[in-house]
């Protein structure tokens, strides 16, 4: 008989996955899954209403990063209003979302690594599970842990001045936004009390990226040789090839940083992505068309946006960027671990971004809203901390919504996390006698950094209806079948 | 005395409410002063160790699994806190409740403008993934619950508030601004 094994909840990620291993009789992998296990719906349940309410309504997909949805879905709100694509808004406008985006990607990447990763790189892979949280870094590592937890409220501190909440804010509307950043909000940010100070964020993310650069110097196996595997890549660029979170024309390499898609406007996205279905997971398998199902996957995401980008356009990113190129021949860098890496240079990125548009008076004063003639259809992208996001909405003459089709960064990374598993599992498993729990906390460090946001993912409802349980409000369950 | 023993989940909810816990920012340090964590996404504890004192709920149940974590929660806490709109009425998830879940399905697998590869028609539906209830319920619908804190997501000043006053017995004031969001 061979051996199942089963990875439930995979933890430290945000949201819900599970990992099924076979093993034959000699202890061979025979077959390793990522399953996505939820279904929500919301490509169906948001037709028929209003499309303004998109970029409110869609961001219940992701409390972690809804500012990504928020403003995916106001982009493509935008295009609806007539407003065009990304360079369309006004000064202010595009000056604020972006801001509101840069405090997002800070707190998200901050969350990720001191929060989730940063207990496996200071504790070890195989330490005890009991101890493998922030809540032991607080306890053994105090300084990193106030740092983590300081960098992730400057970055929700951000989103409030912008959004006007931390979570599911209300900043960004069809057009523009709704709102101008206030000198209270400018000045607290610039210089508040209590770390609440860019300048302290850029040190600390320069301290973060010296933490890791030493670690990684220590231990190479870890971060080069982990899970590592050929894959092609994906993100939106700036046109002129610098990395932007915000805006831009989609690119794909691979994995020689050989261009396979050649900077295409992405309001033609469905000509090049087609998404496969598979019957395991409630998780869609999107690839490049041109390329096709079998090898036309690819990887989003900081590590894919460091393989795509040519350079950085601010002075403390850029030199960090220069020195993992070179780290890397120049070439795209297949290691899943250097994500870590890529996320971090983004944090300095994303923290000399804020510090700019703070001192620019363009977002205290002007235009908040572009108008135009209405158009039935409109696609948003925006890189999201995860990766790139599109949300794609038609509508009716009546302003309602028609069609929605979203794919999320995390599922763009559906084919690289189950080749990431199969990596570590076939490594650390094959033959063993025993699976350790070490071992299966192996497999979740390589689905660990893809910060792989399961909660976003979940938003297409799952499963053929053929079998329903039902419970009545009396809590007794009531079997059921129906026949699809 | 024992510190208090906390475990949290995650249902049919977006993690909107345990960012909103974290929100709470250095006080979480003044927490883990205060209680102690068990089964919780943050953490690697995956099955309940212990019983534990305070269980919060994020989240509607939407599928098998949501139901089975909801009743493993009900046995092992002794107080049950629904955290935020979706554990208390379904919430923005509940939006697919007027609708067969099978047009839910199929909009997504099979009409959307990027699934036109899938001739074969494949709409999930593996025996490892849960099975899907016919609505989004509540949670207070499937097992009892004890306390329900509101807000998409509530903010982190009641969730501190509640966690501080479920622990030392002192009473939760509510004023209107907590109660009536966005």
């Amino acid at each position: 008989m061979g051996q199942k094994i089963t990875i439930e909840p995979v933890t430290r990620v945000e949201g819900h996955g599970k990992v099924t291993i076979h093993l034959d009789n000699d202890g061979n992998i025979e077959q390793t899954r990522l399953h996505i296990v939820e279904f929500r719906g919301f490509e169906r349940f948001v037709q028929g209403r209003p499309y303004w309410e998109m970029p409110v309504l869609v961001q219940r997909l992701c409390g972690i990063c809804p500012v990504s949805h928020h403003l995916a879905a106001a982009k493509a709100t935008d295009v609806i209003v007539g407003a065009g694509t990304g360079e369309g808004l006004t000064p202010t406008g595009e000056k604020m979302r972006r801001l509101m985006h840069y405090g997002q990607m800070f707190q998200s990447h901050s969350l990720h690594f001191f929060h989730l990763a940063s207990p496996d790189l200071l504790f070890g892979i195989e330490s005890d599970p009991l101890k493998r949280n922030i809540i032991h870094v607080a306890l053994e590592h105090r300084d990193l842990a106030v740092q983590g937890v300081m960098m992730r409220k400057y970055g929700q501190e951000v989103i409030k001045a912008t959004a006007g909440k931390k979570i599911h804010g209300t900043g960004a509307i069809p057009g523009g936004i709704n709102k101008h950043l206030t000198e209270e909000e400018r000045d607290y940010l610039l210089h508040g009390d209590d770390y609440m100070n860019i300048d302290k964020m850029i040190s600390w993310s320069q301290d973060a990226l010296e933490f890791f650069k030493e670690y990684h110097k220590k231990n190479k196996a870890v971060i080069d040789l982990f899970a590592d595997f050929p894959s092609s890549y994906l993100s939106l660029v700036r046109k002129d090839g610098a990395l932007d979170l915000y805006h831009g024309v989609l690119r794909a390499v691979d994995t020689e940083g050989k261009k396979i898609l050649h900077d295409v406007d992405y309001q033609e996205y469905y000509k090049y992505i087609d998404e496969e279905v598979k019957s395991w997971s409630y998780m869609k398998f999107p690839y490049l068309k041109e390329i096709g199902k079998k090898t036309g996957w690819y990887s989003v995401g900081p590590l894919a946006r460091m393989n795509t980008a040519e350079f950085i356009d601010t002075p403390l990113a850029q030199k960090e960027f220069e020195f993992f190129k070179k780290y890397n021949e120049g070439k795209p860098s297949n290691k899943p671990m250097h994500a870590h890496w890529a996320r971090l240079i983004e944090i300095l990125h994303s923290a000399e971004k804020i510090k700019l548009l703070l001192n620019d008076p363009q977002l205290m004063e002007g235009e908040l809203v572009t108008k135009g003639n209405k158009q039935l259809e409109g696609v948003g992208l925006i890189e999201a901390p995860r990766g790139t996001l599109f949300h794609h909405f038609k509508i009716e003459e009546n302003d309602m919504i028609s069609m929605a089709n979203l794919i999320v960064s995390t599922t763009n990374n559906n084919q690289p996390m189950n080749e990431a598993v199969n990596q570590v599992a076939t490594r650390v498993m094959t033959g063993k006698k025993e699976i350790t729990e070490g071992m299966m906390n192996a497999v979740e460090v390589a689905i660990r950094a893809y910060d792989p946001c399961l909660s976003c993912a979940t938003h297409a409802l799952g499963q053929m209806p053929l079998e329903f349980e039902i419970y009545d409000h009396e809590n007794m369950l009531i079997e059921r079948k129906f026949k699809g | 005395m024992s510190k208090p023993i906390i475990a949290t989940t995650s249902l049919a909810g977006c993690f909107g409410c345990h960012m909103s816990v974290l929100d709470i920012d250095d006080r979480i340090l003044e927490l883990i002063e205060l209680v102690e964590f068990n089964k919780s996404p943050i953490d690697d504890i995956k099955k309940f160790t212990k019983k534990c004192d305070i269980g919060l709920i994020e989240g509607g149940c939407c599928n098998s699994e949501n139901i089975h974590v909801l009743k493993e929660f009900r046995e092992h806490c002794r107080i049950l806190v629904s955290v935020g709109e979706c554990a208390i009425m379904g919430g923005l998830p509940a939006m697919r409740n007027g609708i067969p879940i099978r047009e839910c399905l199929e909009e997504a697998y099979l009409n959307g403008p990027t699934v036109v590869a899938n001739d074969e028609k494949i709409i999930p539906n593996d025996p490892e993934l849960p099975m899907l209830l016919d609505r989004v319920y509540p949670c207070h619908e499937i097992v009892k619950i004890d306390y329900f804190l509101p807000g998409c997501p509530p903010r982190e000043d009641l969730i501190w508030d509640a966690l501080v006053a479920l622990v030392t017995g002192d009473e939760l004031k509510l004023p209107y601004e907590v109660v009536k969001f966005d």
